[in-house]
């Protein structure tokens, strides 16, 4: 609607000039950035140039494999393709870890994460005696991987330890060295890896319990529901949220597990038990085959991501 | 009305297994400490026959532990710190401010919880070495707060989006920035998540392993898991050594850690439950 007197209407500010008056701008520019530099350049980029790298065989001399030596007249790093994948894809020492990693989440899944919901269900209620077990419980959590695998190593030395004592106990003749014996060595890796985790998970579940109403269970009890009855009709399907997220901690920390295995094993004997990330470790950083270790990032990348993406979106969808 | 039946019965005798599961080897590595190389062998668990303090002592005047143990604080402690403000800077403004792209930026953001951070060890390695920072504690404090942030802005996010606006706006009339806003009304109010996220971003740079495995080398800056397993190495077989060097070096984190583990559980679930 157009009337005489419009030519004196005082237009609005722009959302640009409302932006500039009340300091919104000045905010924009300071607050923001730090955190988005940060992160683009050490967890972006590394991830987008481990992609980069793969096609490769360099060493790690000089700035990018692609960039043009002066000296020899050649590039830094030699385009090789596919090959770095071909090459671990095909290394047994690579399936074995793989297959632990595997082994790893399995693990976690199928005996950690009961174990840690049967003890949540025992001691979720606020009582003092339950806490001083939860306070136990969650111990190994907090202590550190390295420290960890060092008593365990002494634990399961065939000369000291737990190991020791069962051999003379059993009175066999030789002492038993679990981490040097093939099949044992991560056998004892993922026993410790169930000691060490089950806490963390139980604290996830324990947070969950006492987040249902304390009337349904209540009604339940006078309905004359027993404590296993009401555990599996209305606690454990109300703690689905806590569950999917605790198996989303399993799986993604399960691909990641390296702390443990270098004071225990360190990969060996004869490579016999390392996993993915040790195996990354041990053929690509130290021996700074930056083509290769990065072929095998991508590999480790794609799962992590894969698995997070399509879990996001069937089992956690809608939470 | 608790009848003490067989039900109640089992579920004792579990949780006591389990704790004797638990403190069983923790105390075999204490007690080890002050054992001798023959003690330790014929009776690697029980208390020693004679109680000796010269492992422990040893370990004590040691200035490398020490040392150890003084880069392992200034790195977490230098870490927790920058991570609590960058990420609650953009928390804030991620809070109180829609502009264009800005779920988007946020969503980049938060793409970091998905990702396998040890998939990037060698290029993050390559990238701390062009900036000239390896075998420095920067090298290892910059990927932590990178690795930190998309956790630590989430946390700080879903709580700051619960603070009263009222407070808000009222503070605006009265003439308060932004700027203000955040460092006068924002941060005191929220002591209790910035304790939560503190407390994780510490614990977990107190036991990270990998990154100052990859970036640090002199003996000089390394952490205290690196000084641990580079002390294993000395002493070999001298595990009264190890044990007690283990005990020395677990026991004050374990302390501040259980003390502070109101907020672990706080960020385990807040992170989580929500998510």
């Amino acid at each position: 609607m157009t009337t005489a007197d419009d030519h004196i209407t005082i237009r609005p500010p722009s959302a640009w000039q409302r932006m500039m008056a009340n300091g919104q701008l000045r905010m924009l520019v300071i607050f923001v950035p730090p955190a988005i530099v940060v992160f683009t350049i050490f967890v972006m980029l590394p991830m987008l140039q481990a992609g980069f790298f793969a096609p490769y065989k360099w060493s790690g001399y000089g700035p990018a494999p692609w960039a043009f030596n002066e000296d020899t007249g050649r590039d830094f790093g030699t385009w090789i393709g596919a090959q770095n994948f071909d090459r671990f894809s095909g290394h047994s020492a690579f399936q074995t870890a793989f297959k632990n990693t595997i082994l790893v989440i399995a693990v976690s899944l199928i005996i950690q994460l009961p174990i840690a919901l049967l003890l949540a269900l025992m001691i979720y209620n606020n009582s003092r005696i339950n806490t001083v077990f939860r306070l136990i419980f969650f111990l190994p959590y907090i202590m550190a991987e390295v420290a960890t695998g060092l008593i365990f190593s002494f634990v399961l030395d065939g000369n000291y330890g737990l190991s020791k004592w069962i051999s003379d106990l059993m009175g066999m003749e030789e002492a038993f060295f679990p981490l040097a014996e093939k099949p044992w060595a991560f056998y004892s890796i993922l026993a410790v890896i169930v000691w060490k985790y089950f806490g963390f998970h139980m604290m996830i579940y324990i947070a969950g319990l006492q987040s249902i109403s304390r009337e349904m269970l209540e009604a339940a009890s006078i309905d004359g529901a027993k404590t296993v009855q009401k555990a599996v009709y209305i606690q454990i399907p109300l703690l689905w949220p806590a569950i999917t997220i605790s198996i989303f901690y399993s799986v993604l920390g399960g691909l990641q597990v390296f702390d443990l295995v270098m004071p225990m094993t360190a990969g060996g004997p004869s490579n016999s038990s390392h996993t993915l990330v040790s195996y990354l470790y041990n053929f690509g950083f130290i021996r700074l085959n930056v083509g290769f270790g990065s072929a095998v990032g991508v590999f480790l990348f794609a799962v992590g991501v894969i698995f997070a993406l399509v879990y996001r979106n069937t089992v956690q969808r809608g939470q | 009305m608790p009848t003490f039946g067989w039900r109640q019965a089992t579920r004792i005798i579990v949780l006591m297994l389990v704790t004797f599961a638990i403190l069983f080897p923790l105390s075999a590595t204490v007690l080890g400490g002050f054992k001798t190389q023959g003690d330790l062998t014929t009776n690697p668990f029980l208390f020693p026959r004679n109680w000796h303090l010269e492992f422990y002592h040893g370990i004590l005047v040691d200035p490398d532990f020490w040392r150890y143990l003084w880069n392992s604080l200034f790195i977490s402690f230098v870490t927790t710190l920058i991570t609590v403000i960058v990420a609650s800077m953009a928390a804030f403004t991620f809070s109180h401010m829609r502009f264009f792209g800005s779920e988007y930026i946020f969503g980049y953001l938060l793409m970091g919880l998905m990702f396998p951070f040890a998939a990037a060890i060698i290029p993050l390695f390559i990238k701390v070495r062009d900036f000239g920072l390896v075998d420095t504690p920067w090298g290892v404090i910059v990927p932590q707060v990178a690795f930190g942030l998309a956790f630590s802005t989430l946390l700080f996010r879903t709580f700051f989006d619960e603070l009263p606006r009222e407070l808000f706006e009222a503070a605006r009339v009265d003439g308060c920035g932004y700027a203000r806003f955040y460092l006068s009304f924002t941060l005191p109010l929220s002591t209790p998540i910035i304790a939560t996220v503190a407390t994780f971003i510490f614990v977990g740079s107190w036991n990270n392993y990998l990154l100052p495995l990859i970036m640090l080398n002199s003996s000089e800056n390394i952490t205290w898991p690196l000084g641990m397993l580079q002390f294993q190495g000395e002493y070999i077989v001298e595990w009264n050594k190890i044990l007690a060097f283990v005990t020395l070096s677990l026991a004050p984190a374990i302390v501040f850690f259980l003390a502070a583990q109101k907020y672990i559980v706080a960020g385990l679930t807040g992170g989580a439950v929500k998510g």
